[in-house]
C-alpha cells in the first residue's frame, strides 16, 4: 500500500467514524424512546415498514460500519498476524462489502417487508 | 539543595544492573551507597568507579542537554542525569536496564543507529533552496506553523520516547515518535522546501499511520514533548496532500 493510500483509508476511517458517532447516538435515542411501551416485532415494523426516512437513515449507519469496520479489522491484522499485502487488501475489500450487503438486506427487510 | 539534604546519612542499597551484550546477558547485583537526591546515573557511574570498571554505558551532559543517557529504570526508559533515585525507586528495588527497541552493544550502551536512521528515513532535515535566500525569511514567532514546530523543537534524541512505544516494539519499521516528531517540526518551517517529499516519506503503515495515538511517547519525553501531537498534525497533512494528488 503507497502513502496514499494509507492517508485516503485514514480519511475515510475518520469520516464515516464522525457518521458513526451521530448514527450511533440516534439509533440509541430510538431504541430507549421505543421500548418505553413495550416492544414488540410489529411495533418496530409499523415504524419501519415503507418509511423511506429510517430505510435512507439506516442504509447511511450500514454505509459507514461498512467502511469504518472492515480498515480497523486490517490494521488488526496487520499488527497481530503480520498479515500484509494483495490478500489483506482483497479480504478487506471483501468484508467491507459483505458488511454493506448483510447491513441493506436486514433494512430492506424491516422497510420492505 | 539544602544543607539538611546534603547530609543525609548515606545508606547501602543493593541495585540491579543488567550486563551482557547481542548476544545475551543478565542483570548482576551491586552494593552501592545511595543517598534519594542521587540521580540513577551517579549511581551508575560509582559502579563502574568502585566496583567494576568494565561497566559499559553512555552519558555525555550530566544536565538534560545531550540525550545519551537514557536507560530502563525499574521497567521505564528515563533520562537518568535527571532521574533522582528517590523519586523512581523509594526504598525498594532498582533495577537498570538498557533502552528497549535497540539493539544493546554492551551493557547499558545501545546502538542507536537505527533510532537515527530513522530521523534520515523520514527527511527529519532542512531542505532550504539552493542558492542564497534573497531576502531573509521572517517568521513570527506568533504565527500557528511556528508555534507548532516551538511545541516540539526542544527534542534532545534521547529515544526515550521510542523505547516506551509499544508500535516500535511490534513493526520495527514503524519510524517512531522521535523521527515524526522532528519531521512534524519541519513540516511547519516556513523556509523549508521538501514538504511533499517529506510527506511522502512519513505516510504509510511504517509512518505516522501505524501510530495509535496512546501517547506514551508524551507520558515518557523527558522534555514534556507531545509527540502523538505532530503525528496527528502529520496524519491531517498527509490526508490533505492525499487528496490534493499531491503525495
Ligand atoms: S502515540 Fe504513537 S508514537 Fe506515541 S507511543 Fe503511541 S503509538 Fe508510539
Ligand atoms: S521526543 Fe522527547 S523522549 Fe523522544 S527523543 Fe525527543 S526528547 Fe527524547
Ligand atoms: S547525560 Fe546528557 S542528557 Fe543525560
Amino acid at each position: 500500500m503507497t502513502g496514499r493510500a494509507e492517508a485516503l483509508l485514514w480519511l475515510a476511517q475518520r469520516a464515516s467514524a464522525a457518521v458513526l458517532g451521530f448514527c450511533v447516538l440516534v439509533h440509541l435515542a430510538t431504541i430507549v424512546l421505543a421500548v418505553q411501551g413495550g416492544l414488540s416485532a410489529a411495533e418496530i415494523l409499523a415504524r419501519t415498514q415503507a418509511s423511506l426516512a429510517w430505510a435512507a437513515f439506516y442504509a447511511v449507519f450500514v454505509l459507514a460500519v461498512a467502511v469504518h469496520a472492515p480498515i480497523g479489522l486490517r490494521t488488526i491484522a496487520r499488527e497481530w498476524l503480520g498479515w500484509r499485502g494483495r490478500s489483506l487488501e482483497l479480504t478487506t475489500l471483501a468484508a467491507g462489502i459483505a458488511l454493506a450487503i448483510l447491513g441493506w438486506r436486514a433494512v430492506a427487510g424491516v422497510v420492505l417487508g | 539543595m539544602t544543607q539538611a539534604q546534603d547530609s543525609e546519612p548515606e545508606s547501602l542499597r543493593t541495585v540491579q544492573v543488567w550486563r551482557g551484550d547481542a548476544t545475551g546477558g543478565a542483570f548482576a547485583e551491586y552494593r552501592v551507597p545511595a543517598r534519594p537526591r542521587q540521580t540513577i546515573l551517579d549511581l551508575v557511574t560509582w559502579i563502574q568507579r568502585h566496583i567494576d570498571p568494565g561497566l559499559s554505558y553512555r552519558y555525555a551532559c550530566r544536565v538534560g542537554m545531550c540525550g545519551t543517557c537514557a536507560m530502563t529504570v525499574n521497567g521505564r526508559p528515563r533520562w537518568t542525569c535527571r532521574t533522582l533515585l528517590g523519586t523512581v525507586a523509594g526504598e525498594g528495588t532498582l533495577r537498570i536496564a538498557p533502552l528497549a527497541h535497540l539493539p544493546v552493544i554492551k551493557d547499558l550502551a545501545c546502538d542507536m543507529a537505527a533510532f537515527f536512521d530513522k530521523w534520515r528515513r523520514a527527511e527529519g532535515r532542512f531542505h532550504g533552496i539552493d542558492s542564497v535566500e534573497p531576502e531573509i525569511a521572517v517568521v513570527s514567532p506568533s504565527s500557528p506553523e511556528r508555534q507548532a514546530a516551538d511545541a516540539g523543537i526542544e527534542c534532545i534524541g534521547c529515544g526515550v520516547c521510542y523505547a516506551a512505544c509499544d508500535v516500535v516494539g511490534w513493526n520495527p519499521e514503524y519510524l517512531g515518535p522521535a523521527a515524526l516528531n522532528r519531521a512534524w517540526t519541519l513540516a511547519n518551517d516556513v523556509r523549508d522546501r521538501a514538504g511533499v517529499a517529506r510527506l511522502k516519506a512519513v505516510a504509510g503503515d511504517a509512518g505516522c499511520h501505524a501510530c495509535h495515538s496512546h501517547q506514551s511517547c508524551a507520558d515518557h519525553c523527558p522534555k514534556h514533548l507531545n509527540p502523538t501531537r505532530g503525528i496527528a498534525g502529520l496524519k491531517r497533512l498527509a490526508a490533505r496532500a492525499a487528496l490534493k494528488g499531491e503525495i
